[in-house]
């Protein structure tokens, strides 16, 4: 044995695991029950100037979850994972590496199950009998001549006793990539109106402006409704652009992001504003303009001495769904007509034909996030779930089998086994293994 | 024959069952056990017929989407799973009692879907939020896990009853509880059931972050339906460490079921109606 240091105990113990689990279990009710996130005038408005000020104390807000305390907790268990599992591993790995053929005979004698036959064969020819019966339904033996006999071996699932250490160090992983996400990544947003472009977003926490090293324009912005006005899908047409070149191109919704140079885009909002986007194409020229005018105010479009207006408007709710025109050449009369949010319509005029389509202006709102530790995450994740799979549902079982040579020629067979879990169902095995073979 | 009233038959074909286990585990008329048995089967099959059938209409009406996207949706999914677990652990353990104390769950669930005032049992489309492959991932793993716990919290139940009996008679198989499993039966399916349901509720936990990472870059937000998800996730790693280290067993372990049963209730439910979050739509 070692010489046991005390702080190391300390943080090697399950008592440690338990008290820090449970403390984590506890504090994290508190972050649900007061709202995270807010300002410190909401705080003092819900809960009164002195309680506000305490739970800022207690850095309980404005994000507990970011804090110094809950931090130095979570650091707690990592320090606790770490110590526990240096502590415990090398203990594991000896027995998974032990060499079995060595165990005592007198041991495995007092081993339960157990299963003891005779055999005509000498002990030599009863081994290699049951060693190749033992290999055809899997089990793979090793031999050892001993004084008064042979000793055969066999163990499956060896590796599976590293199961809760996979866990361990699964969460470690997740941690890892946790942190590296929060070193060199950022969360941040940007309220993008229709066909502007920007190449700065804001973070959430503190305001500030990241640059993107690119450009980001929104082309288009609109909302689909199932018949029972419920929204269907937020949808953005968003470019990428590089010195002015569109690069990248994808209409996102939410669920489908953008990603471009480990920077994801994600659709999170949208703002209606009252004006409208409207788009004149002379179908004579091809003269094509495009212009953003408010509601209710005419515009004069100057190459083609148009004039138009929105000069109604249906809206569900603050979506506008129906769009009324006005526009003249001062060729007549001035036209007048209503079409759909982001339709296009013809309109015939005494000495030219117009396209005209109009849609309400909107600003889409994108959350902006690049995280380079997500698929540390993830990484992490799918080692958890093989850990918790080898570790619960997997175990290490062992067989023995001791052929004593008689003297008349005959041996004696002693079958006995093991695993480190779910024993009732080795147990089973073991019954059906020794019928398989107990004729040998 | 819509998938409301193929439904609905389940909350009493559920009734009956817990009826007639609980006259096998009261009367210890052995013959009713085979009856329970096939009887709840035959529920199992209604109501998968009936979440097929919503399936289906969903179609119909021109949404075609997964019947787990609200509160009465999930809560028929969650009796469902119950009653498919307890059929799992009746058949492995060769024991029928248990079902006495795991079918209420599921006859309590469909009685709530069916009867509460405060759900609706509409099928309306799915919002933009909701409009992702891993909604089905995500809620099957965590039903399945909260349904495992929810019949070892039912296993707890009994063992914290079997344990009283025992503790106040010498144990003889002429009384009531005689016909229970040995306390160390009931311990041993508790646990296998509370790792079983711990595995599934770490894939469910997963599955949601990588679903939150899809639609809003953040795969943790602490937002506290998360958090609840966790802390339950604490709560069930305690006890499985408590158990495999320091030996922790008995009433402990049969409380600490019956615990975990409480913040998975609170995580599922309580969550959505107390406290404000991102997963405000599953509350109606």
């Amino acid at each position: 044995m070692k010489n046991r240091n005390p702080i190391w105990d300390f943080f090697a113990s399950v008592k440690l695991a338990l008290f820090t689990l449970f403390f984590l279990a506890t504090t994290s009710v508190i972050g649900t029950i007061i709202p995270q996130k807010e300002t410190a005038q909401w705080y003092i408005d819900r809960y009164g100037e002195a309680s506000a000020n305490l739970l800022q104390i207690l850095s309980i807000t404005p994000d507990m979850y970011t804090s110094a305390w809950f931090l130095s907790l979570l650091g707690l268990l990592c320090i606790n994972l770490i110590i526990c599992s240096l502590d415990r591993f090398p203990g594991v790995w000896r027995q998974i590496k032990a060499d079995n053929l060595a165990s005592p005979l007198t041991r495995l004698e007092k081993m339960t199950p157990q299963s003891q036959w005779q055999s005509d064969n000498s002990s030599a020819s009863s081994a290699s009998a049951l060693k190749t019966a033992l290999s055809s339904m899997g089990w793979k033996a090793k031999e050892r001549l001993l004084d008064s006999g042979l000793l055969l071996f066999a163990q499956k699932g060896a590796m599976t006793r590293t199961g809760v250490y996979i866990v361990h160090t699964s969460i470690l992983v997740i941690f890892a990539g946790a942190i590296i996400g929060s070193a060199l990544g950022f969360k941040a947003s940007v309220m993008l109106p229709e066909t502007r472009s920007t190449d700065k977003v804001y973070t959430f926490d503190t305001h500030a402006a990241v640059d993107l090293g690119f450009e980001i324009r929104c082309d288009l912005f609109n909302i689909e409704f199932y018949d029972n006005g419920m929204p269907k899908a937020y949808r953005s047409h968003l470019s990428i652009l590089e010195n002015g070149n569109v690069v990248k191109e994808k209409s996102i919704v939410v669920n489908d992001p953008l990603s471009y140079k480990g920077i994801t885009f994600y659709q999170s909002s949208y703002e209606p504003y009252q004006e409208f986007l409207v788009t004149i194409t002379n179908k004579k020229t091809g003269l094509n303009e495009n212009v953003v005018i408010p509601y209710q105010e005419q515009h004069s479009f100057e190459k083609s001495g148009l004039r138009l207006g929105v000069i109604n408007a249906e809206a569900r709710g603050q979506s506008v769904s129906k769009i009324k025109i006005w526009l003249t050449d001062d060729n007549g009369d001035p036209s007048l007509f209503w079409l759909d949010d982001g339709e296009q319509v013809t309109v015939e005029r005494t000495k030219n034909n117009y396209t005209v389509s109009a849609k309400q202006m909107y600003a889409t709102g994108l959350q902006v996030a690049k995280d380079p530790g997500v698929w540390t995450v993830y990484a992490g994740c799918a080692l958890m779930i093989l850990g918790l799979v080898v570790a619960f549902f997997m175990s290490h079982q062992r067989i023995w089998l001791y052929i004593r040579e008689e003297t008349d020629g005959t041996s004696s067979i002693l079958m006995t086994g093991n695993a480190n879990k779910n024993k009732v169902n080795f147990e089973k095995k073991f019954q059906t293994l020794t019928q398989a073979i107990n004729k040998i | 024959m819509n998938s409301s009233q193929l439904i609905g038959i389940t909350t009493f074909t559920y009734l009956f069952s817990t009826i007639l286990y609980a006259a096998l585990f009261i009367f210890k008329t052995k013959r009713l056990g085979p009856l329970a048995t096939i009887f709840t089967i035959i529920a199992l099959l209604v109501q998968t017929a009936g979440i097929g059938l919503r399936w289906l209409e969903s179609y119909q009406m021109g949404m075609g989407r997964a019947p787990l996207s609200n509160m009465y949706e999930s809560v028929v999914f969650f009796a469902w799973a119950i009653i498919f677990i307890y059929l799992i652990i009746e058949w492995k353990f060769k024991t029928r009692i248990i079902g006495a104390f795991a079918v209420p769950f599921a006859f309590l669930a469909m009685a709530y879907a069916s009867f509460s005032s405060g759900i609706s049992k509409e099928i309306v489309p799915l919002i933009p939020a909701l409009q992702s492959n891993w909604l089905i991932a995500h809620v099957v793993t965590c039903f399945i896990g909260y349904a495992a716990f929810a019949v070892a919290a039912g296993l707890g139940f009994m063992y914290l009853i079997k344990n009283t009996s025992e503790t106040r008679q010498s144990s003889n198989d002429t009384t009531l509880l005689g016909s229970l499993p040995p306390l160390k039966v009931i311990e041993d399916i508790t646990h296998k059931t509370m790792v079983f349901g711990f595995l599934w509720l770490s894939i469910g936990i997963i599955t949601g972050a990588i679903w939150a990472n899809s639609a809003w870059g953040t795969y943790w937000s602490w937002d506290p339906k998360e958090t609840w998800s966790l802390i339950t996730w604490f709560i069930y790693a305690i006890t499985l460490h408590a158990r495999y280290t320091r030996g922790w067993g008995g009433t402990k372990i049969a409380w600490l079921a019956i615990f975990g049963f409480v913040s998975v209730i609170f995580t599922y439910y309580g969550v959505n109606f107390l406290l404000a979050g991102l997963h405000s739509y599953g509350s109606n």
